[in-house]
């Protein structure tokens, strides 16, 4: 008899629990950040399309459909570091069929051979060019993502990739440059 | 509370966990007072020397500028001005040499000194306790002053705290090996610096005033108690020599037992710190009114013969420092700016004094030799024993080599303050600091740059959003209007086409009036060329002709007259039906040529429309006159560029497809005209004057034909009327 009790009370207790946690779970359902979002919140967003894909949200689909995280030349190291962590795998080096990566450049337009043919404006995909139909054109260097899309319609050629001066602010430190300890 | 101060007038003093205990060196160069120099040739200005940022620069080059006049200013409450270091004039404005580990070039304004040291006019604020402190503020920021320690944050922003302040701590600990400036400067000037010490006092109100000297300084201590010994709120503490007891952070726990939090300020903790040096020219700013012009620099090491603390005007390259110290050239090998545990080393020599220069040090070929290849760590955990700021070196410097900077990143790195005392008690000689300088500087960039990447995306969301609705509106936009047309269609046939023809003709006249200016024309054909040719080796189809530059002439004018032209060739042969040569459609059929298309198609069917009313008459209403006048002027074009072409390129073999094409068009558009001219000469001599224009060589026989037929229709006329 009393282990009946105990049967039923153990079962009435878990039904109870079983219930309130199964409540909690609907109820208080967390919102995660799905994968895609997640990855592409990785990517440099150049939308260079180096990966083989029109940009980068579309590789950040490819890659939470189990595409290889290696394909990303802007991002480089650091990016496929991420996306290992993010995706639970190895990473691996950067697979070079896509590129190589890259010091950093910004577009730079050649003012007084532009014609004004807007071509460039229509390919960056960041609106980073500023110009009118017939004007000069010009690039905003902090917008740049130096997706190099812009180089190709040019008809005049007039556009440069130039590579990012080094400022005080952006300088990394050397690891040869002093020595600090050294005093006996 | 009470107790506090009691322990700190007794003396007794908390402790920082870790420090060293480097040798001081500081009697090589804290023996001599502080000595004055020649002007150098040329003074190297920096504008910016502070944390913040830089003004506008006031001067151009050429001008002449008086001593302690601004050379910049700057509206934003973070930025300081510089201000020329002696009378002069400025010779350039360009990059220089920056007292920066990198050395990277950055803008100087320098100047020429003419010796005379002539001042601006000074306004000295003596009664300052009457002023508002508004006007201390300003007068302090005017000065150009921002903190001489060694971080250079703009002092005026340092005394307006937010919160109450308890302490203000005077920092003259002065805790690195070698350097003396401060050492010497409360010898000599103690009484300054306490008037300097009143003014903070009148800005921050703070309860106690300490000021902490290390007890390596007994001089120093002694005229700073002798100067202050009226004011018993000023408490001067010697505390034990230990490095580094004059990090900001460490000298706060020394003397309160407070720990500023981690990411705090040490307001947070009822603290403001200021440098004896920042005193100074605060009480220099106030009561004579002089910019911060000049500092004391310490020249020391082996490598000088000479060496002492000199009162350096800003922009002193070092060299010139260096020579009056009698630098050894073959004993010294490298140049530090700053102490042996925090300084860097100089790229040039060429480097200018700024405002946080404290120390110049040339250690001998002995003194600081080389310390050899670094060795793996062997975890022996002497830098954690040493770090003051309680971190793990070994930790952090293993995740910072192996780049895993998140980790570096939970581990504290950015609470190291770079002091160097875990890279000096290593046994395997890494250098510590290095890595976490490039650590941190990495991971800021890296921060940097993801920022950059969230506003690129957003950049691109909006764009693809815009292209969107852009598009949408554009459909809508073609619907209600293709709407519109079939609607005025079956209202009124004829009238409303022709209406419309004749708007559009109008469009692509004034289109082609300023289609292709002329300062602009070869730029815009060299560059159509270019495209031209790498569209066709793209397309490659082989028996495709590279365009020659001339080619370029066949600008977007030059299309859409081909597409005219071809409607009006269409137009002949619906009238006529006999063609004798349709003109090949151009490859790009584009949007203009679409519109010449419809154009000419609605001139097609009103002039059908004409025909079958007043066949009799043929004498063009204004519209086709303006549409003639338009495709008469096409004519022309073509004419010329022919002709041009036959002058300029006799030996061209074979022309261009596109050349030939537009020839042909431009034939059937004069034949067109000059058939209409015929015409209309049948009809009105003097319309004939206007309509004969077209001269296109193909044209020429048969303009000649029907010029001949309307001179003898004339003829024939007046004959008729003189009969008659
Ligand atoms: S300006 Fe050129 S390189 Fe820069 S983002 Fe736009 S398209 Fe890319
Ligand atoms: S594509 Fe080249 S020529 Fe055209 S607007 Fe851009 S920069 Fe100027
Ligand atoms: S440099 Fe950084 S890690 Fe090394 S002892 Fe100083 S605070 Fe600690
Ligand atoms: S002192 Fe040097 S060897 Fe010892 S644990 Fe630290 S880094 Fe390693």
């Amino acid at each position: 008899m009393s282990v009946l009790v105990a049967l039923l009370a153990i079962g009435a207790l878990a039904l109870i629990f079983g219930l309130i946690l199964g409540y909690a779970a609907v109820r208080f359902k967390v919102k995660s950040d799905p994968l895609v979002d997640q990855i592409d919140a990785i990517l440099p967003q150049t939308q260079c399309g180096q990966c083989g894909y029109p940009g980068c949200r579309p590789y950040a689909q490819a890659i939470a459909e189990g595409d290889e995280i290696n394909k990303c030349p802007p991002g480089g190291e650091t990016t496929i570091r991420h996306l290992a962590d993010l995706m639970g795998v190895e990473a691996k080096p950067l697979d070079s069929a896509h590129g190589e990566e890259d010091i950093k450049k910004v577009a730079y337009i050649r003012e007084d051979e532009c014609i004004g043919c807007t071509k460039c404006i229509q390919a960056c995909p960041v609106d980073a060019i500023v110009g009118a139909s017939k004007q000069m054109h010009t690039v905003i260097v902090d917008e740049c993502t130096g997706c190099d899309l812009c180089v190709d319609p040019c008809p005049v050629d007039c556009i440069d990739m130039v590579p990012l001066r080094p400022t005080v602010s952006s300088w990394r430190w050397q690891l040869e440059s002093i020595a600090v300890k050294n005093v006996e | 509370m009470q107790s506090l101060i009691e322990k700190i007038r007794q003396g007794s003093f908390s402790d920082f966990p870790g420090g060293v205990y480097p040798q001081q060196f500081k009697e090589l160069s804290n023996q001599t007072p502080i000595s004055r120099i020649p002007l150098p040739e040329k003074l190297y200005i920096p504008v910016k020397q502070h944390i913040g940022v830089e003004g506008q620069i006031k001067v151009a080059v050429g001008d002449r500028v008086n001593k302690g006049q601004p050379l910049t200013q700057s509206m934003n409450p973070f930025a300081v001005p510089v201000h020329a270091s002696t009378s002069g004039e400025i010779t350039a404005i360009r990059e220089h040499v920056s007292a920066h580990p990198s050395g990277l070039p950055e803008t100087t304004i320098e100047l020429t000194p003419d010796g005379e040291e002539h001042w601006v006019e000074l306004t000295p604020m003596l009664d300052y306790r009457q002023h508002p402190k508004s006007e201390v503020l300003e007068a302090i920021c005017r000065a150009g002053i921002s903190g001489l320690g060694g971080a250079g944050f703009p002092t005026h922003i340092k005394v307006t705290p937010k919160k109450d302040i308890e302490f203000l701590i005077i920092n003259g600990v002065e805790c690195e090996p070698y350097i003396s400036a401060d050492d010497r400067l409360m010898r000599e000037h103690s009484w300054q610096i306490r008037q300097g010490i009143d003014i903070l006092c009148h800005l921050l109100n703070p309860k106690y005033v300490l000021i902490a000297i290390e007890d390596n300084k007994p001089e120093a201590i002694h005229a700073m108690q002798v100067a202050c010994q009226e004011n018993s709120d000023y408490i001067i503490c010697s505390v034990p020599t230990k490095y580094p007891a004059g990090g900001e952070k460490q000298l706060i726990q020394v003397l309160t037992n407070r720990e500023v939090p981690h990411n705090g300020l040490p307001v947070d903790v009822g603290v403001v710190m200021q440098n004896v040096a920042t005193c100074y020219a605060v009480a220099d700013a106030i009561f004579t009114g002089k910019p911060l012009i000049h500092r004391v620099v310490t020249l020391t090491g082996k490598a000088l013969r000479n060496p002492g603390n000199v009162w350096a005007l800003l922009g002193t390259p070092i060299a010139h420092l260096l020579a009056q110290a009698d630098v050894d050239k073959q004993q010294q090998q490298k140049l530090i700016m700053g102490g042996p545990m925090m300084g860097f080393e100089l790229v040039s020599d060429q480097i200018p004094v700024v405002k946080i220069t404290n120390c110049l040090l040339a250690p001998g070929v002995k003194e600081m030799p080389d310390m050899g290849p670094e060795q793996p760590c062997i975890r022996c955990s002497a830098c954690a024993d040493a770090c003051p700021a309680e971190l793990l070196p070994q930790q952090l410097f293993w995740h910072a080599q192996a780049k895993e900077l998140e980790k570096a990143k939970d581990y504290n790195l950015f609470d190291c303050i770079e002091c160097g005392a875990c890279a000096y008690v290593c046994p395997s000689k890494i250098p510590l600091v290095h890595y976490y300088r490039v650590a941190k500087a990495e991971i800021r960039t890296q921060e940097e740059e993801k920022q950059k990447a969230d506003k690129a995306r957003e950049r691109f969301e909006a764009r693809k959003l815009r292209l969107e609705q852009e598009k949408a509106e554009r459909e809508a936009r073609h619907k209600r209007a293709s709407e519109a047309r079939k609607a005025a269609m079956q209202e009124d046939d004829g009238g409303s086409q022709a209406r419309i023809a004749a708007t559009l003709a109008r469009a692509k006249a004034k289109q082609e009036d300023n289609g292709a200016p002329s300062d602009n024309s070869d730029k815009v054909a060299a560059a159509i060329a270019r495209a031209k040719a790498r569209k066709a080796q793209a397309s490659s189809s082989g028996n495709e002709v590279q365009p020659d530059a001339n080619a370029g002439q066949d600008d977007k004018a030059a299309k859409v007259a081909a597409a005219v032209a071809r409607a009006k060739a269409k137009k002949q042969s619906t009238q006529k039906t006999t063609t004798p040569e349709q003109p090949d459609a151009p490859e790009q059929d584009d949007k203009a040529a679409k519109v010449a298309a419809a154009v000419a198609r609605a001139k097609a069917k009103k002039q059908s429309a004409q025909k079958t009313t007043t066949p009799e008459q043929p004498d063009a209403p204004e519209q086709d006159d303006k549409a003639a006048k338009v495709a008469a002027a096409v004519a022309r074009a073509k004419a010329k560029k022919q002709s041009a072409q036959k002058t300029t390129t006799p030996e061209q073999p074979e022309s261009p497809e596109q050349d030939d094409k537009a020839a042909r068009v431009a034939a059937a558009v004069a034949r067109a005209k000059a058939k209409k001219a015929s015409r209309a000469q049948q009809q009105a001599h003097e319309e004939s004057e206007q309509e004969v224009q077209p001269i296109a060589a193909d044209s020429e026989k048969k303009r000649k034909v029907a010029e001949a037929i309307a001179r003898a229709k004339a003829k024939k006329a007046m004959k008729d009327k003189n009969s008659s």
